[in-house]
């Protein structure tokens, strides 16, 4: 098997993930292959159980794979220690669906906020000294929240805001990547669009790499303009967003596209 | 007569009075439904768990709400406890929080029965087994032996439902019943409550943030924004012209599907400037 080139941001080949529970095996990732180039907006759709928030975990190395093999800007990042994952806690940056328990509570947000930049293992892969209150300045900034966020608690913001400290927090080491996991299912309707948008932005400012899992396929096609989609530990279909959209391959990425509610104006 | 008619309610916490419901006032036909939008902390739900009479005691109601000719507000437990599940019944958003864990689905489902109607566990069975069958569960005798984790979400909250309608209610209260679920799920839940409310004529209060979901539901929604509704009329109207700016900004941002993928979205802030921040 040829190694990698070195210009795929992510390999994985035949990456692999069972689990035990309660004494059944089940195999939440199935051999799936996937490359990733850099600049790239990456969507990964699928109903629950389908693998993709595994497949995003085995990315992050937040979990490692039963089988098969990752690969991160060349570097193989299958079986790595932790202590050996500095370059990819510091490149990769996670954000997950819901922000009351993503966020600790008994911190404030400044400390939230500059958490990954007092990481060790982070703190050595960044090439200068951070100036940690420069940093948290910039983020709160970034993600349109007030200067004076840092000094209070998770709980005094509302969904919306919380979502963004979250992403602040991701964005505070500066990193390639980020992979936002369902970053909007568990907001209103009216803050989603206002997420969407600071998602597209940051994106298109900092040259971000984005993956982005989700259930609601409408969001997809908005960020993103790759499309993987996953049904039982496999991706069944893969292409632009556009093209997928335009015409689904599988009857099952039909169905997901037909589930979307929309308003039906014109009365029952 | 209206089956339920809510008047000027008022709905404060503690002892600083926050006021969640400032002076509401709608009414519902036999057989209607009404979808009631709003974001977090509008009072939608709030005015819900009035009309339910599942308000904590540290809540101060003002106002009146008839259901089926009968006073709510200051009703005592006994006398909400009839009502409940009879008359008005109710699904959650969460359905691992709403059914018992420790207890067998079809168990909980006939307890809702036995509890009003008195009904011997045999034939209960049967009853809830149909029911069961009726909101789309396949294999219902195997949905009704199970524990609610040996069930997918989907399957809990269609359980759910089969317990809100056993007893035939002249009102169901959704609040938010498919924000919990997949797309897919959601889809499949939303057709199964058009169909068994049609075939029941149960009225139907739907409340959620999601105006494609609620109109998928109903005929009749009202906007809810701090408290007060600034909104009513039928989904038709309503989503087709709007008048209050904030509906219109709710509207706008609710259309993801016609925006231009990586454009700009409308938000409500566009249309509104004294939205609550999200």
């Amino acid at each position: 098997m040829a190694e990698p080139r070195a210009d795929h941001l992510y390999r994985a080949e035949g990456l692999t993930r069972r689990y035990r529970n309660g004494g059944r095996d089940v195999l939440a990732l199935d051999a799936v292959d996937l490359s990733l180039d850099r600049g790239h907006r990456l969507g990964i759709v699928g109903e629950s159980g389908s693998g993709k928030s595994t497949l995003v975990r085995l990315l992050a190395g937040l979990d490692h794979p039963s089988a098969g093999r990752v690969w991160f800007e060349g570097t193989e990042i299958t079986d790595l220690p932790e202590k050996r994952l500095g370059f990819l806690r510091a490149s990769v940056q996670m954000v997950f669906q819901d922000p009351r328990s993503s966020l600790n509570p008994r911190m404030r947000v400044s400390d939230i906020i500059t958490e990954p930049l007092r990481s060790r293992l982070v703190r050595r892969q960044l090439t200068d000294r951070v100036d940690q209150q420069r940093r948290l300045a910039e983020v709160l900034a970034a993600v349109d929240l007030p200067a004076d966020a840092g000094g209070r608690y998770p709980h005094e913001f509302s969904g919306g805001q919380r979502q963004r400290i979250a992403i602040a927090r991701a964005l505070a080491p500066d990193p390639e990547v980020l992979i936002a996991d369902e970053p909007v299912s568990a907001l209103d309707v009216s803050v989603r669009a206002q997420v969407l948008n600071l998602l597209t932005d940051l994106v298109a400012a900092r040259g971000l790499t984005l993956i982005v899992v989700s259930h609601d396929l409408m969001v997809v096609r908005h960020l993103c303009d790759q499309l993987a989609v996953m049904r039982q530990g496999r991706i069944i279909e893969r292409g632009a967003t556009s093209s997928v959209y335009a015409d689904p391959q599988t009857g099952y990425t039909r169905a997901l596209l037909e589930a979307v509610p929309r308003i039906r104006a014109e009365g029952r | 007569m209206s089956l339920l008619d809510v008047r000027d309610l008022q709905v404060s916490f503690g002892r600083s009075r926050t006021e969640a419901v400032r002076g509401v006032s709608f009414s519902l036909a036999a057989g209607q439904r009404l979808g009631v939008i709003g974001e977090s902390g509008s009072g939608k739900t709030v005015t819900a768990l009035a009309v339910m009479g599942l308000l904590p005691e540290y809540a101060h109601v003002a106002g009146s709400v008839r259901l089926g000719g009968s006073e709510i507000v200051g009703l005592d437990e006994s006398g909400l406890a009839r009502l409940r599940g009879n008359t008005v019944s109710m699904v959650f958003q969460e359905p691992m929080t709403a059914l018992d864990p420790t207890m067998r689905v079809g168990r909980q489902v006939a307890e809702v029965l036995r509890l009003h109607q008195g009904a011997e566990s045999g034939p209960a069975r049967q009853r809830v087994i149909a029911m069961l069958d009726e909101v789309g569960l396949d294999d219902p005798e195997r949905v009704a032996d199970a524990f609610p984790h040996q069930l997918s979400g989907g399957q809990r909250q269609r359980a759910i439902l089969a317990m809100a309608l056993i007893n035939s209610p002249d009102l169901v209260i959704c609040d938010e019943p498919t924000t919990a679920l997949d797309v897919t799920v959601q889809a499949l839940v939303l057709a199964k409550l058009d169909e068994v409310l049609d075939a029941s004529g149960a009225a139907c209060l739907f409340i959620s943030h999601d105006l494609a979901v609620v109109s998928q539901v109903c005929d009749q929604v009202l906007v809810m924004l701090d408290g007060r509704i600034v909104e009513s009329g039928t989904v038709d109207r309503l989503f087709t012209a709007p008048e209050h700016p904030y509906t219109r900004g709710l509207v706008a941002t609710a259309q993801l599907d016609r925006a231009e993928p990586g454009q700009r979205l409308p938000t409500v802030d566009d249309f509104y400037a004294g939205a609550p921040h999200g």
